[in-house]
């Protein structure tokens, strides 16, 4: 694997308090990666000292195998940041926005990109408005262009679609995926879990400034998740001692029970019979990232 | 230094860019101020007074002129660093590969510029009513160069400081306003008791304002060439100063 990004033991303080405690990371060109975490955890942090925005205390972090300290510019060439503040430049319009972004990288002549870009994030029509007089969702559109004029081969959105409607959040993902189709390296920070479930092919969950797991979203789910049996008993019953162990949570009339795997069904069912238990309704639930979320994000501080 | 890529005409032409978008305040404005100034001081002091065998007026107009420079290329670094920050754009400048040489080059020769520009507006406005001439132009637009150079590097520490408008505002109020007004703009350093007359000598803007009067009369109070070396020294001290700090990311790069 070719490596785009490596974190290793990244520690940044805030005075006495830590925000990284040892980031180790590794992600691989072409990787679609979801950074994922409770507020606080440390993401934007860790996007920050990639960007060389904020400086770590110790460790080392290479784009492309370039050190974004000592190489600084050719690792801030190779990176493109869509930062999480909703910030602009109040004194000019989107265009001229993105040709002065296109200027500090060095590209004079960039309209062809330009105007492919607002097409794809759907602001042609507001090209030449002022930045002033744009909604909260277009700024942000804006950031994410701002992010892409140089083309970069590592893009980083640190939660691009907070506040983005419905639609253009479809249409903005459409055009991510095609740049990680085109070969770029896409890390993603979101609070949405479906969005990060559907799109990255690998995860890693973020608390308290250290990685709690690791591994493929498919891994993740399977580990973590498995099914869930929602059962709705017959009025006046309950549910068996046998069972109460695999319970997770009880939400009116319904139960839910983790199935570690689909196969467990059948002996759930055999329980209930013998038990004389009846079900009015039931269903099955496939793993989700919300679940493996809370599970893991939940689970009490591991001492070090 | 400021290489091919390096950012620095980028940043540059932005830095222009936002001044002129809004030059009524920042030139039409202290145009106005400046020429108010003339009107003032010349009708209230006598009219038949001279310095240097300069009528007063006449002598008042150099030094409205490289104050106008001086306050604006100051105002032009030290206001777009500080509203950059404040409503965090400043990460637009700070992501892409721009070295700190050409970082703080852009900021010094728009700040400069903007100086130049304002200074030759006070200079226009001025003209219907004292023509002042300069003797030796090329001193006269060196010295305003490197006085505008060495405020704007003023500016950029100022900016890069401040966390809040008020905060630039007193380092404007209690330090670049004093440094300019107590330099000779006004009056003739000849013209202060002995004591004030060594303390003087001690403000860098003094030499500014005096080499740039001598630009425009052939006269001054101390040699040129001496206000020169203390100008030449004085921004190269900035100007280091600040490339470390910006080397370090001081308040800029947590
Ligand atoms: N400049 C700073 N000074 C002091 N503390 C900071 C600073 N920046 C971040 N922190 C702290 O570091 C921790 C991590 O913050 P960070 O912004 O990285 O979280 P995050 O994972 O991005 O959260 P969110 O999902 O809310 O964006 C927080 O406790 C935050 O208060
Ligand atoms: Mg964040």
């Amino acid at each position: 694997m070719r490596v785009a990004v490596s974190f290793a033991g990244v520690v940044k303080r805030f005075g006495a308090f830590i925000a990284l405690d040892g980031i180790s990371l590794d992600i691989g060109a072409g990787e679609f990666f979801g950074l994922l975490g409770p507020n606080g955890a440390g993401k934007t942090t860790l996007i920050s000292c990639l960007a060389g925005l904020a400086r770590p205390d110790e460790g080392r972090i290479t784009v492309l195998g370039h050190d974004v300290e000592r190489d600084y510019r050719t690792a801030r060439r190779l990176l493109g940041i869509v930062p999480q503040e909703l910030v602009f430049d109040p004194f000019f319009s989107v265009r001229e926005t993105l040709r002065i972004q296109s200027a500090y990288f060095g590209l004079r002549r960039n309209d062809d990109w330009i105007d492919e870009i607002l097409h794809h994030l759907d602001l042609s029509d507001k090209a030449d408005t002022n930045m002033r007089r744009l909604s909260g969702g277009m700024k942000r559109r804006v950031l994410v262009a701002q992010a892409l004029v140089h083309r970069p081969p590592v893009i980083v959105l640190d939660e691009p679609t907070a506040g983005v409607d419905v639609e253009l959040r479809q249409g903005l993902w459409r055009f991510i995926r095609r740049l990680n189709e085109d070969g770029h390296t896409i890390i993603l920070t979101t609070h949405y879990l479906e969005e990060a479930e559907t799109l990255c092919g690998r995860i890693a969950l973020m608390k308290r400034g250290r990685i709690l797991a690791l591994d493929s979203t498919a891994n993740l789910l399977a580990r973590f998740s498995g099914h869930a049996l929602v059962l709705k008993l017959a009025a006046g019953q309950s549910l068996p001692a046998l069972l109460q162990p695999y319970c997770r949570a009880v939400r009116g009339d319904e139960v839910e029970l983790a199935l570690e795997r689909l196969d467990a069904l059948e002996g759930v069912l055999a329980t209930l019979r013998q038990a004389g238990v009846g079900v009015a309704d039931l269903r099955l639930q496939p793993p989700d990232l919300e679940d493996v979320f809370m599970r893991i994000v939940g689970l009490p501080e591991a001492t070090p | 230094m400021s290489g091919h890529g390096s950012g620095f005409a980028a940043l540059f032409q932005k830095e222009l860019l936002r001044f002129w978008r809004v030059a009524f305040q920042t030139v039409a404005a202290p145009v106005l101020t400046a020429l108010l100034y003339l009107l003032i001081f010349s009708h209230v002091l006598e009219a038949d007074r001279r310095i240097h065998g300069v009528p007063y007026t006449a002598f008042l107009v150099p030094g409205l002129v490289m104050m106008a420079v001086l306050q604006n290329a100051f105002a032009n670094s030290s206001s777009s660093l500080i509203q950059a920050k404040v409503t965090g754009s400043i990460i637009f400048v700070l992501l892409p590969p721009i070295s700190h040489a050409a970082f703080f080059w852009a900021f010094v020769a728009a700040a400069a510029l903007r100086g130049l520009v304002v200074g030759l507006g006070v200079w226009l406005v001025t003209l219907p009513f004292v023509q002042v001439w300069p003797a030796q132009p090329l001193w006269a637009l060196l010295f305003a160069l490197l006085g505008g150079a060495c405020l704007g590097a003023v500016g950029v520490i100022a900016g890069i400081w401040a966390e809040k408008f008020d905060q630039l505002a007193a380092f404007q109020n209690f330090l670049v306003l004093p440094l300019t007004m107590l330099s000779g703009v006004f009056y003739s350093i000849h013209s202060l008791p002995p004591f004030w007359q060594a303390v003087s000598h001690y403000n860098p803007v003094f030499y500014m304002i005096d080499g740039f009067r001598h630009g425009c009369f052939g006269v001054s109070d101390v040699a040129p060439l001496q206000s020169l070396a203390v100008l030449a020294a004085s921004f190269a001290a900035l100007a280091l100063l600040t490339l470390s700090l910006l080397k370090r990311g001081w308040k800029l790069r947590t």
